[in-house]
């Protein structure tokens, strides 16, 4: 059963499609948890009791329409929760990145002048409390978990359920009033704010209404078929975007089930515990997956090994051509049978994707290996483009399309066009309503006719109708020789490869390109421990001459490949070094969803990119690095540069270098 | 009989009980070496009390002492207004009594979840015929202990190891998941021996925060030893300074740190 339109006028808010979840589906379940080893579920019926109660209790606390309130910590039903009761007291719910330090948290709560913060356990109230004094304008904190809370001064601060408790002490005296504020809401109000990463500079904070939510969670919804019997893990950051519009926006609309894990550290087991219908995760953690899965049949016994070659070879055989209802030889279609039984089935349902109905994966460039791994073994994984301001959804690949290089076609209610310089630019439903008190930046993203820049440089295959995305519009640049300069295009293709995290592509105005390597430790540890490789730290595996090796291997693979497209020839690597540390969002190389920010790279590590143009074998650096708790220290190392091979034309710039 | 002491209250606002244990001119003896020369001091209800002092000095004999797994030659042990005489070690355990060691004694081959059950062993009634058939009481208790060591287990963040085997985790939460025993236990007194032993600096402050914890939300009177001075006088109430076997300082982390002997002590001035 799909869930009819609306007509206009009404559930033109996430409390009043609250209350329609609560008449249609009362007794399925809405949330669950998994607390205390068990799961906790709970209906809408008694999810919207919640709620209320939590809404009566910000009233009394002196919340009002237009205040801001903050929410910091994992997914935890309490913490959606709280997302609806500000909305329904006409306030702005603002979800920030748990794992944020104190500093950045400071500017945000800052720029939005949140009045009141939901903090999730003591650690979020420490920072907040910390940062306080220079954002002023906090009136309350509330906190979920009241482990060691009991020591602190509690004029000003509250536990939830005591907020909870108050309001439904307060029902009669608040209830009309509150009753009136969700009257009130319509399309145009806000629905939530969230800021974005900001890949540079200071993040921005996306205003998004009803309108933006609602509709694009119904036309996607639509999309999809998905329906009240969805199961989705909500285990991505709540200010991240795409969770809103997954565990809020779609979960509210369509009315299915949120599960939120019991942490960060049980995802996998929880996950298969609840075996989600639809799923969302970015790449890394596909190929976290796929590298633990390969990493641990390699451990397996021969019999076990030999099943799964045979199974896997079957899989990429007919798996996608069925899932893609394309004709197969009874032959294979046989054997994929066999295969399901003995090696596909226990494996999806190892990694808790046995369910999988719809699943996506977006913000990088998924390695076509990876890809076709898990649909070769039946699941549904597709692509998706989109972003904040889009309320995620530009283009997604329909059912029986999907390909791991394009981003598929544009999502029901955005019209897409490419700008002369190839750029894409969007226009839908769910485009955001202005960046907060930046109206600078609202009118440099947004023109007047509502067309928004992606940032993004990107085609439209003729044959298909589908985008493909080459890289952001502003790396994409020139070479010394004038040719093209696409770095991202390079690093996925690097980081493709198991054994390397992360890449950093150097090359824009100058002779030839280089790169910058992080080993993926989990993957590199193993194959050390496989090949009696000791190694004491991070720094001396990255170091270690047959890691070296190894990378020097992928990269020349990279640049044969690259070598393959004159258009992108110049962009094969000349010389790499493997860094010494990992890059982290810690230390401001990447942002909180893990893109690299190039310009505090080449910053930072001047002098090796210095090294890696002047011909210097080695070179000893020292580096900055922040711990967890946001103290300082210094790591040195003495890092080598190994010159690689390339292929093609590229051969004469590297002579000219030298 | 044991002199009651009145309560304080220390820096941080926390109301500290009368006496709990009160040890009287402790002296212990292997042999010819007197590992312990004529000690006393008291723990107090709901206190944070530290025994430091430089390697050998008698720390860890003090705490088994302390446990009733020493018998010390001289002196008295009062424990909530009884004389203690010697005892065995699951007489302690019913007393109110657990402890963590210093070198960890889990049972390797068990998961985390039977290791921290096995704590509950004291609250557990059933006969062995109910046990063996799984019916009534045995399965009634089974689960209202499972209950209380799941709350264990969310209050020290350790879900996901639930159902690991603990010879598989690494040292820092191994410690973690003795430490989760000893709650278990619901004691009174909670003994940790070297808590912080071998630690990183993160792992050091995540346990110093999870003894704050217990001891905040439990109201567990908690009596430690350890040799990191830093962590130590940041977390305890009262400390006890030993040094070759004798005290040589008790009292508030300011007044031990103030103490020209413990500073000595701590700087290796010569010992005649």
């Amino acid at each position: 059963m799909t869930v009819q339109q609306p007509p206009v006028g009404e559930l033109q808010s996430i409390p009043a499609l609250l209350a329609r979840n609560v008449a249609r589906f009362g007794h399925r379940p809405a949330y669950r948890e998994k607390e205390y080893g068990i799961w906790q579920s709970w209906t809408w019926a008694q999810a919207a009791e919640e709620i209320r109660a939590l809404a009566l209790g910000l009233l009394a606390l002196g919340v009002r329409p237009g205040d801001h309130l903050a929410i910091i910590g994992r997914n935890r039903p309490a913490h959606y929760w709280g997302m609806i009761a500000a909305q329904m007291c006409g306030a702005i719910p603002v979800p920030l990145y748990q794992d944020a330090v104190a500093e950045e948290m400071a500017y945000v709560l800052e720029h939005c002048g949140a009045r009141f913060v939901l903090c999730g356990d003591q650690e979020q109230v420490d920072k907040v409390i910390e940062v306080e004094r220079s954002t002023g304008a906090l009136a309350q904190i509330i906190y979920t978990d009241r482990r060691g809370m009991r020591k602190y001064d509690h004029t000003r601060m509250n536990a939830l359920a005591d907020i909870q408790a108050e309001g439904r002490a307060a029902a009669q005296r608040l209830g009309p009033q509150l009753d009136s504020l969700i009257a009130g809401l319509d399309y145009d109000s806000t629905c939530v704010m969230l800021y974005t990463s900001g890949t540079t500079g200071r993040p921005k904070g996306v205003v998004l209404s009803n309108r933006n939510i609602i509709e694009t969670a119904r036309n996607t919804a639509q999309f999809d078929n998905l329906t009240q019997t969805e199961e989705i893990v909500a285990y991505l950051p709540m200010a991240w975007v795409g969770d809103f519009i997954f565990s809020m926006g779609q979960a509210v609309w369509s009315g299915f089930t949120v599960n939120c894990p019991e942490g960060a550290h049980t995802m996998m087991t929880d996950m298969r515990e609840i075996g989600p219908t639809y799923f969302f995760a970015p790449p890394r953690v596909f190929e976290g997956q796929l590298t633990s899965v390969m990493i641990r049949m390699e451990d397996a016994g021969r019999i076990k090994r030999w099943l799964f070659r045979r199974g896997m070879a079957v899989a990429r055989r007919a798996g996608p051509a069925l899932l893609d209802g394309r004709p197969v030889p009874l032959g294979d279609r046989l054997a994929y049978g066999l295969g399901k039984i003995f090696v596909f089935g226990p494996l999806k349902n190892t990694l808790g994707l046995s369910r999988v109905r719809v699943g996506y994966t977006a913000g990088e460039a998924i390695g076509p290996e990876i890809f076709d791994f898990y649909r070769s073994l039946g699941i549904n994984l597709k692509q998706l483009y989109g972003q904040t301001e889009a309320s995620v959804f530009i283009t997604q690949q329909p059912d029986g399309q999907v390909r791991s290089d394009t981003v598929g076609v544009p999502s029901p209610g955005v019209e897409v066009r490419i700008g002369e310089n190839g750029e894409v630019y969007y226009r839908s439903p769910g485009t955001f309503v202005e960046y907060y008190k930046n109206a600078e930046s609202t009118a440099s993203t947004k023109d007047p006719q509502g067309w928004v820049a992606t940032g993004d440089a990107g085609f439209f295959e003729e044959a298909t109708g589908h985008l493909r995305i080459i890289d952001r519009a502003k790396d994409v640049g020139k070479m010394a020789d004038g040719s093209m300069f696409a770095p991202k295009y390079v690093e996925n293709k690097l980081k493709f490869y198991p054994n390397i995290l992360e890449a950093v592509v150097i090359g824009n105005g100058r002779e030839y390109c280089t790169a910058m390597i992080n080993i993926d430790l989990s993957a590199v540890g193993n194959w050390a421990e496989r090949n009696n490789i000791s190694y004491g730290s991070y720094q001396e595996l990255a170091g270690h001459p047959q890691v070296y090796a190894t990378i020097k291997e992928h990269v020349e693979a990279v640049n044969r490949s690259v070598a393959e497209d004159p258009m992108l020839s110049g962009c094969q690597i000349h010389r790499f070094l493997v860094l010494h540390k990992e890059l982290d969002p810690d230390d401001g190389e990447m942002t909180r969803t893990r893109k690299v920010r190039r310009a505090v790279i080449s910053d930072k590590f001047a002098d090796l990119v210095t090294a890696l143009y002047d011909g210097s074998p080695s070179i000893h650096t020292r580096t900055e690095v922040t711990y967890e708790d946001g103290r300082k220290g210094q790591i040195s190392a003495t890092l080598r540069i190994e010159d690689v091979q390339v292929f093609g034309e590229a051969l004469q710039h590297k002579v000219a270098a030298e | 009989m044991m002199q009651a002491h009145e309560g304080y209250v220390t820096e941080d606002g926390r109301q500290i009980g009368g006496t709990v244990m009160e040890l009287k001119n402790i002296t212990l003896r292997f042999g010819g070496v007197v590992a312990i020369k004529d000690i006393s001091f008291d723990i107090r209800q709901g206190e944070i009390r530290a025994i430091i002092g430089p390697n050998g000095a008698g720390k860890s004999s003090m705490l088994n002492v302390i446990s009733g797994f020493y018998h010390p030659q001289q002196g008295e042990v009062w424990f909530k207004g009884y004389r203690r005489g010697p005892m065995k070690p699951y007489q302690v355990a019913r007393l109110g009594i657990a402890r963590t060691f210093q070198n960890i004694a889990l049972f390797d081959g068990m998961s985390v979840l039977d290791n921290i059950m096995t704590g509950r062993l004291n609250k557990m009634k059933a006969g062995f015929l109910s046990q063996a058939m799984w019916w009534g009481a045995a399965e009634r208790e089974e689960n209202e202990n499972r209950e209380a060591v799941e709350r264990i287990i969310d209050f020290l963040e350790i879900q996901n190891i639930r159902k690991t085997p603990v010879g598989r985790l690494p040292y820092g939460l191994k410690k973690r998941v003795e430490l989760a025993r000893a709650l278990a236990a619901e004691p009174q007194l909670l003994l940790l021996d070297e808590p912080m032993a071998g630690m990183n600096v993160e792992e050091k402050e995540d346990m110093s925060r999870f003894i704050l914890d217990v001891n905040d939300e439990f109201g567990t009177t908690i009596c430690l030893i350890e040799h990191d001075m830093g962590v130590v006088m940041d977390l305890s109430d009262r400390v006890v300074v030993m040094d070759y076997g004798r005290k040589i300082g008790d009292g508030t982390p300011a007044e031990v740190r103030a103490n020209q002997e413990v500073i000595d002590a701590y700087l290796g001035v010569a010992h005649d």
